[in-house]
């Protein structure tokens, strides 16, 4: 049987070998997609570009405007005047959000008489409009401690009195919270993911399409030789470029390593066999390349995007659709490599992700072992 | 003409005639885009609600309490325990079974009773560092509100004082800040794309595998009538897609649309004319399926679902990175669908979306023409 897989394997390299192409996508592009998303991929959020209807042109409404634009947060995106220009700027996205100061500000200001500014957000990207709504909020509420602290107030108590309860954040992990350390995580998993799948799946249903499969079952291969030896070379690729930006992210990203090395390489070959168990199950289950091609896509691609944890946190999802997320193996994956990397934790952590990722290999293998034996016969 | 139509009409006809052969791939088609909306449409969010928080209560007082109860009753944290000492932090914090940590010092109560300031601590997990944000964003808020109250009641004449300036803020097209309202639109396009795309992908190159566009050749075909033919099923099925995907956002979940549903069908058609361009294009220049679904995979679709603006905002790219985002036919899409839905806009405002996208897909048809007739002769 050992020589059987073994010749297996050396069939499949020679045949990856010649594709070049492809070889050289399995490798490098991972890596290089890393270098483009890393860079491009950010959540946070500043440059918000901001109308302004000045209704009352004074000095202090030219203050509130500069408090916004100087806050490093929003930009200035032009003047407008009536509801219609404004309208039609959010309409067509030139503009996020508008500040309307209302005509007699400055005057009332001035008397002290409590002013109201508007504040009109584009909510269609909810995400961002609640960091905008937060910025702005924020922004008027500290002219008005401004104001109220330069004036006596009424009584001739002081000015606004100091916070009560203050409030002491730390944050660890990731202290200036940058969204590429949550990302890369992610980002790895994800790439790993659909390589591994989309490779595996097509290399069964092309012996089939072609009809080489027959010739593989009249030779003395079994269908676990098979299974290994079309696993191997793929695993063997798809692990060197799991390395690879691994490394990238550490050096252009600055992705810390906390943890073991050997139980981020361990979890990177779980991860992986698992993934190809999943395209073998797909490419015995598949008839032809392009139904192949539909169901790893399916299966791996937005799943791995969407149900991982790697964008959209699970607990904010439904009761049922976390259920799903079980079956998803690059939710564990996920959570052990930031656990992992950013934590700098051990297996007495991560050991139930790891638990998990087995099982789910397993499964995957087994499924793919024994449909593939019903079709041998 | 009426020849090419009728040599058009047999193309189609054996296009279907062999996608009705193969049920698995009709029905991957037809169903998965529905379930993928379902699921993904939930488990797309960027709400972060029931943020685990892990309570070290040192002071074990009234007011401890107060605060502790402020925590509860929001929506956006679930107490998981409440603690005495702040050994457990680290425990739960690496597990990942907290998130946040709220420490009230010993003596809050009596402190505050006095009149004293005193400051309660909050750890964060930042590996999650868009969540994160906004959780501490939460956190200060309910600590301000807590502050607030107390310290109206310890000077009840403060009350009267309002703050002086008074920010009215609205929120346009989603007044509730649901990201739902704003991803479903977005899978919606998504879907679409992977669909189609594949689907086209794998149309010539198939052919050119199994050895039968040999026989193609030699039929009185123009490579234009091939094109049309090959494209036209796959059109049919992602029109198909629009109705049952549109259909599922309003009815199930409750998307608004607001603008006319058969501009929505007509973008979506010219917008299935670039994705299928782009499939096509990747056949011609691919010689087996499986350098055509790699090709697909990671050198269109991937970079089209990161840099189209879907979840991570495209302001927020480095400048050269923005000017590459111009290329792809999803960003315009996202733009159209996200306008019709949820500001029920018309062409006045869509034109320049749609002219991009137009311009794309004809430029992609053309050089998939252009290609596949040098490959064929």
């Amino acid at each position: 049987m050992i020589v059987a897989a073994r010749a297996m394997v050396r069939k499949e390299l020679h045949q990856i070998s010649r594709d070049r192409r492809t070889l050289l996508i399995l490798v490098f592009v991972p890596a290089l997609f890393l270098l483009l998303y890393g860079y491009a991929l950010n959540f946070d959020i500043k440059n918000i570009d901001l109308a302004v209807e000045d209704q009352d042109g004074s000095t202090a409404s030219r203050e509130l405007i500069a408090a916004f634009t100087n806050s490093g947060y929003f930009t200035y995106a032009g003047g407008v005047h009536g509801q219609r220009e404004l309208d039609w700027l959010i309409d067509t996205n030139a503009a996020r959000a508008a500040l309307v100061i209302p005509a007699g500000y400055g005057r009332d200001l001035a008397r002290r008489i409590p002013v109201r500014v508007q504040v009109v957000v584009n909510g269609d990207n909810a995400n961002t409009a609640s960091a905008v709504v937060g910025y702005a909020g924020a922004i008027v509420a500290e002219a008005g401690a401004e104001l109220l602290a330069a004036t006596p107030g009424p009584g001739g108590t002081p000015g606004a009195p100091r916070a009560l309860v203050g409030f002491e954040p730390r944050v660890w992990y990731n202290p200036q919270l940058r969204s590429a350390l949550f990302l890369v995580p992610g980002l790895i998993a994800y790439i790993t993911m659909i390589t591994a799948v989309i490779s595996t799946s097509l290399a069964v249903v092309r012996e089939k399409e072609r009809g080489t499969m027959e010739q593989i079952r009249m030779a003395p291969v079994s269908p676990v030789a098979f299974v290994i030896g079309k696993t191997i070379p793929y695993s063997a690729i798809a692990f060197v470029s799991a390395v690879l930006i691994v490394l990238v992210s550490m050096a252009l990203f600055g992705l810390p390593q906390r943890g073991p090395w050997w139980l981020l390489l361990v979890l990177i070959g779980l991860f992986l066999v698992g993934a190809q168990g999943q395209g073998l199950l797909i490419s015995t289950v598949a008839q032809n390349q392009q139904v192949a091609f539909q169901l790893a896509l399916l299966s791996s691609f937005l799943p791995t995007f969407i149900l991982s944890g790697f964008i959209f946190p699970i607990t904010s999802m439904p009761a049922a659709v976390q259920a799903i997320t079980h079956v998803v193996p690059a939710r564990y994956f996920v959570a052990a490599l930031r656990a992992v990397v950013l934590k700098g934790t051990g297996v007495d952590v991560v050991w139930p992700q790891m638990a998990a990722l087995v099982a789910f290999a397993a499964v995957m293998l087994g499924l793919a072992s024994l449909r593939l034996g019903r079709e041998w016969r | 003409m009426r020849a090419a139509l009728y040599r058009l009409q047999h193309l189609v006809r054996k296009e279907l005639l062999e996608l009705k052969a193969d049920p698995r791939l009709f029905g991957i088609v037809i169903m998965a885009p529905i379930i993928q909306l379902v699921v993904l449409g939930y488990a797309a969010t960027t709400d972060v609600k029931d943020i685990p928080l892990l309570v070290v209560d040192a002071d074990r007082s009234v007011a401890s309490r107060q605060l502790i109860d402020r925590f509860d009753a929001s929506a956006n944290f679930g107490i998981v325990d409440v603690v005495t000492g702040g050994d457990s932090v680290e425990r739960h914090l690496a597990h990942g079974t907290a998130w946040m940590a709220l420490t009230i010092p010993a003596g809050f109560g009596e402190r505050l009773a006095a009149g004293r300031a005193d400051a309660v601590q909050v750890i964060a997990d930042g590996t999650d560092s868009n969540s994160t944000g906004v959780a501490l964003g939460y956190a200060r808020s309910v600590v301000a509100a807590f502050s607030a109250e107390k310290t109206v009641a310890l000077n009840p004449a403060l009350a009267a004082r309002a703050a002086p300036i008074e920010a009215d803020i609205r929120v346009w097209f989603n007044p509730r800040l649901e990201s739902r309202i704003f991803m479903v639109p977005g899978i919606v396009a998504l879907l679409l794309l992977v669909v189609t795309t594949n689907l086209s992908a794998m149309a010539i190159v198939r052919e050119r595998e199994v050895g039968t566009l040999e026989q193609l050749n030699v039929t009185p075909l123009a490579r234009w009538e091939l094109i049309v033919g090959k494209l036209l099923p796959y059109a049919f099925i992602g029109l198909f897609d629009v109705v049952l995907v549109t259909l599922v956002a309003v009815y199930w979940f409750e998307v608004p649309l607001l603008g006319s549903f058969a501009l929505l069908f007509a973008c979506s058609a010219i917008y299935l004319l670039s994705t299928l361009g782009l499939g096509l294009f990747v056949s011609t220049i691919s010689a087996t399926q499986q350098q055509a679904s790699m090709t697909a995979t990671f050198f269109f679709l991937t970079p089209m679902i990161y840099l189209s603006g879907f979840t991570f905002p495209i302001e927020n790219m480095p400048q050269w990175i923005q000017y590459v985002t111009y290329l792809i036919p999803l960003r315009y899409f996202l733009v159209i669908v996200r306008g019709i839905f949820l500001k029920g806009v018309g062409v006045a405002v869509l034109w320049p979306q749609i002219a991009a996208m137009l311009a794309i897909g004809v430029v992609l048809i053309a050089l998939a023409t252009l290609r596949s007739s040098k490959r064929l002769a």
